[in-house]
């Protein structure tokens, strides 16, 4: 096994004994103290972004991972066809579907299943986005909203009528189940 | 039993009742509570953060449109919802403590830090005569109040004394806690205080012996009129006005030694940074009041924070003129025993706060500047270097004193 041997700078007595280096910390604590203060009080905001009047919205990056969503299709057909591989990928088992089988008077009855219900647990979903990656649909998607509160535990579940508004519509991808084909 | 209640003086008593409520309650709790903001808000602006600066007063709750925000700058109202939060969150007695210690020891943490306040001198005397023209009248008001609640001839003897009882609490709850952090933080506090109260008390001797009185009262009057102890500029301290004797300018060198000694040593006895290592939080959760929730917590961070006042007030005191104003003489606006006008001895008040309140911001600044030191490192500075240097100290004043026949 390698020996590194650390090699400890060589102090003067008066860095060993805190006199200049008290005064060097001190110097460098008051000029941030300082230069923090002054844009303080000017207003500019170079120090923390204040949350709530101010947001990362407009430079959140194409590929943040918000709460998941479900989209419909152009001919707002639920693109959601129930496998329930989301269900089962989901490492936290945020989401639990109860499905149910399309009538057959419906106009997409060849799709056969569609969720009856649809919820996503945002206390337990750890936004890891398995759910989009596995979905063979291309029905669930991680959206850009973060910030999810509610006041109780039934608040955080998403429904599925929640879900589809914050989902809304997505064009495009998969087709097979469009008439022309 | 009659003439035992004769020879209580009323006067007196109410007069010291008032001056311990004003001092105690009014001066010094609020100020432990705005330390706190302004250590925050410091810490804050030292790490390039902006701090709590949202607390107004909450009239949207009464249906107004905006919180109000004293004087515009947010957060200011943060101490009182800091002291609210305490009061409601629940005060839990963990089941494996040593329930009567576990009670007493924050409150005895808390009573020294209070009690050494009142041997500090915050004013010099208030001339309350202007009383009789609007129709209160009586004896006790011709006669000029001393702003110190008890004025004692041992007053740094006092606080030592009773500041070092502060141990006990600490010893107590980390004992009584019957937790390993409590344990360590306890054990390693008290033999830090211990250790820095020889310190502390070996660095007062020379300015003792400088004054040749116990009284802090007496040595604030004379700073007043002969120049502070680290800044001789004026009355006997300065050579030109002194016949060109430069005594007083040459102990400024133990002074100034003594001055170093007696901040460290505050540092230590008062737990903070750089010597906070009772309560370390990376080794030791929260040192002694690691068990301790709700109100008992907050009487150990309030009587950090006191004891930490009260440090600032002594130093003060002995080394930078109490209450005086720089310059008073020349100025005028020097104390006259019996003679003050009224407005002067509000002046003073504001004076010793305004000093205390830079040495405060002072032991804030030391705090977010320097790391934690180790701990055998901290005992090292304790008993091999500042105790000899503070003996020597106590020597090199004596010969200059001889030398100077001050
Ligand atoms: S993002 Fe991850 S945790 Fe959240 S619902 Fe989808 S699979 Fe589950
Ligand atoms: S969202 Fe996608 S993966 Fe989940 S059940 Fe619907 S189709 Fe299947």
């Amino acid at each position: 096994m390698a020996t590194i041997v650390v090699q400890r700078p060589k102090l003067a007595w008066h860095e060993r004994w805190f006199i200049s280096t008290l005064y060097k910390g001190l110097k460098i604590t008051f000029l941030h103290a300082k230069h923090t203060w002054w844009t303080l009080l000017q207003g500019k905001g170079e120090v923390t972004m204040q949350y709530p009047e101010e947001k990362w919205d407009a430079h959140l990056p194409d590929h943040y991972r918000g709460a998941p969503a479900l989209v419909k299709d152009e001919q707002d057909r639920e693109r959601c066809v129930s496998c329930q591989l989301c269900e089962f990928i989901c490492p936290p088992r945020a989401i639990t579907i109860t499905p149910e089988e399309i009538p057959s008077t419906d106009k997409w009855a060849k799709v056969e299943k569609r969720p009856r219900e649809f919820k996503i647990d945002m206390i337990r979903c750890i936004y890891c986005g398995m759910c989009e990656e596995v979905c063979p649909e291309q029905a669930i998607y991680l959206r850009k909203d973060y910030a999810i509160t509610g006041t109780t535990r039934a608040e955080m579940v998403h429904d599925k009528k929640k879900l589809y508004e914050i989902g809304g519509v997505r064009i495009g991808l998969v087709n097979k189940w469009n008439e022309l084909k | 039993m009659g003439s035992f209640l004769d020879s209580i003086n009323l006067a007196f008593l109410i007069a010291s009742a008032v001056k311990i409520v004003f001092f105690a309650f009014m001066v010094i709790l609020p100020m432990v509570a705005y330390s706190v903001y302004l250590e925050r808000r410091i810490s804050a602006i030292i790490q390039d953060r902006v701090g709590p600066n949202r607390t107004g007063i909450p009239l949207t709750l009464l249906g107004f449109k905006k919180d109000s925000h004293i004087f515009g700058i947010g957060g200011l109202v943060q101490p009182l919802a800091d002291g609210l939060k305490f009061l409601l969150k629940e005060d839990f007695t963990p089941a494996h403590v040593n329930k009567f210690y576990y009670w007493l020891a924050p409150a005895i943490v808390m009573v020294p830090a209070l009690l050494t306040a009142a041997v500090i001198p915050f004013g010099s005397e208030l001339d309350l005569s202007w009383l009789t023209k609007i129709g209160v009248d009586g004896a006790w008001l011709h006669k000029p109040i001393k702003l110190v609640i008890a004025d004692l001839n041992v007053g740094p003897l006092f606080t030592f004394a009773i500041a070092s009882l502060g141990v006990y609490g600490i010893v107590l709850a980390g004992w009584s806690s019957n937790s390993k952090y409590s344990f360590l933080g306890g054990v390693r506090s008290s033999s830090q205080m211990i250790s820095y109260e020889i310190a502390l008390g070996l660095s007062i001797v020379p300015v003792l012996m400088i004054f040749g009185d116990l009284n802090l009262s007496k040595i604030t009057e004379y700073q007043d009129a002969n120049g502070w102890l680290l800044f001789p500029a004026w009355g006997k301290g300065a050579p030109w006005e002194n016949g060109w004797h430069f005594g007083r300018w040459a102990l400024l060198v133990p002074v100034f030694i003594s001055f170093i000694i007696f901040t460290v040593s505050m540092f230590a006895e008062t737990n903070r940074a750089p010597f906070d290592l009772p309560e370390c939080e990376t080794e030791l959760v929260a040192g002694y009041h690691t068990e301790y929730s709700s109100m008992k917590f907050a009487l150990f961070f309030m009587g950090e924070y006191a004891a930490m006042i009260i440090g600032s007030g002594l130093a003060v005191t002995l080394f930078l003129g109490g209450w005086s104003i720089p310059f008073a003489p020349w100025l005028g606006l020097d104390y006259k025993a019996g003679a003050t006008p009224a407005w002067l001895g509000l002046a003073h008040i504001a004076c010793f706060l305004a000093k205390v309140v830079c040495f405060i911001v002072f032991f804030i600044w030391v705090r977010w500047t320097l790391p934690r030191f180790r701990y055998d490192l901290l005992m090292k500075l304790g008993w091999l270097v500042f105790f000899e240097l503070a003996l020597a100290n106590v020597i090199l004043t004596a010969a200059l004193l001889m030398y100077f026949k001050i």
